[in-house]
């Protein structure tokens, strides 16, 4: 206690890995649910060494994120994560936080992505996330498509990576019907 | 790799395929997106998808793979030729990703990278910065992801 990753052990214990506007964990959350805002930190998610090389030898397997040596030389100055599991473990941080209570019916793509500093072996990631738009589909009225904006930040809060991507998810029971009835 | 001088907009590497099997697919869902599409099979034809389908984060990862590996063959040509060999900077990141089809199990997909805008680097001045559309296509020869991502790339002239 009371090293390092104090920061992320406080945040824990603070609940914050529960967005805000839930108060049960068997909640199913539907389009209704999200409103523009912020959604909630989750997390704490802790990366080892081994994970990374896992990830960077099926995926990724440039010397940056393989091999220590080669990693000092480069850009990056040391080991790093592939930006690759960095998003994928973006994720599954969201899919813990909100998404795996969400009726998700999948994500049509990401506008954006910046890996804005390196994922380091050992990191405390802790997920901020945000809605930036919530709106009805026009082709699937019974479906709605909710816009996040996700920063990781490690335990020192420098952002390693800023995500801008859409899921859909199921309006609640008889939404659309209502709305086409008046 | 390729040095900056080297690379030219409009250029089309084919990176080869891969074929996501019902095993990969649940053991990258398990690990990194855990949706119930993405780790059962029923599950997947209930779905929009209409069967087991690989995570959009396992597609981005294979493409990838299959990035390093063409770069990894490159630079072996480079080599035999006695060429020096570039070693490509990070990803300051990407746009404009799209899912446009599942990828279910059992699917091949041929990846082809294409270089869409080629710019030095202000800030490091030994370095170009290369803009890619990546894409995936499956055996039905529809297209099922596209990506424009972004690359440090050394150039020739500053090393």
């Amino acid at each position: 206690m009371g090293h390092a990753c104090g920061r992320v052990e406080i945040a824990a214990k603070c609940g914050h890995n529960r967005a805000p506007f839930l108060n049960y964990d068997l909640m199913t959350l539907t389009f209704e649910d999200f409103r523009p805002g912020r959604l909630g930190t989750f997390g704490p998610r802790h990366v080892t060494r081994e994970e990374i090389l896992a990830f960077a030898g099926e995926f990724d397997p440039q010397p940056m994120h393989l091999d220590e040596a080669a990693a000092s030389r480069s850009m990056l100055k040391g080991l790093s994560g592939s930006g690759w599991h960095l998003c994928s473990i973006m994720m599954r941080m969201m899919f813990d936080g909100f998404i795996g209570r969400t009726e998700s019916l999948g994500s049509p793509g990401v506008n954006e992505v910046r890996w804005i500093a390196p994922l380091r072996p050992g990191d405390d990631l802790m997920l901020d996330a945000e809605v930036v738009e919530a709106r009805v589909s026009r082709s699937r009225p019974e479906t709605g498509i909710v816009t996040f904006k996700s920063t990781v930040r490690n335990a020192g809060g420098q952002a390693l990576c800023e995500m801008v991507s859409p899921i859909l998810v199921r309006r609640r029971e008889g939404a659309a019907v209502a709305e086409r009835m008046g | 790799m390729r040095f900056f001088e080297d690379i030219a907009v409009g250029q089309r590497r084919e990176l080869g395929s891969f074929t996501f099997t019902a095993d990969a697919i649940k053991r990258f869902a398990a690990q990194y997106d855990p949706q119930a599409f993405h780790l059962d099979e029923e599950a997947g034809r209930k779905s929009l998808f209409g069967g087991l389908a690989a995570s959009g984060w396992h597609v981005g990862s294979v493409c990838m793979k299959l990035l390093v590996a063409d770069g990894q063959r490159q630079s072996k040509e480079a080599l035999a030729r006695g060429e020096e060999i570039a070693v490509w900077g990070p990803s300051p990141g990407f746009r404009e990703l799209r899912w446009t089809r599942p990828v279910l199990a059992g699917d091949t997909i041929s990846f082809a990278s294409e270089v869409a805008t080629l710019r030095t680097s202000e800030t490091r001045p030994a370095w170009g910065i290369i803009e890619a559309r990546n894409t995936g296509t499956n055996q039905h020869g529809e297209q099922v992801f596209s990506i424009l991502a972004t690359a440090f790339v050394p150039r020739r002239s500053a090393s």
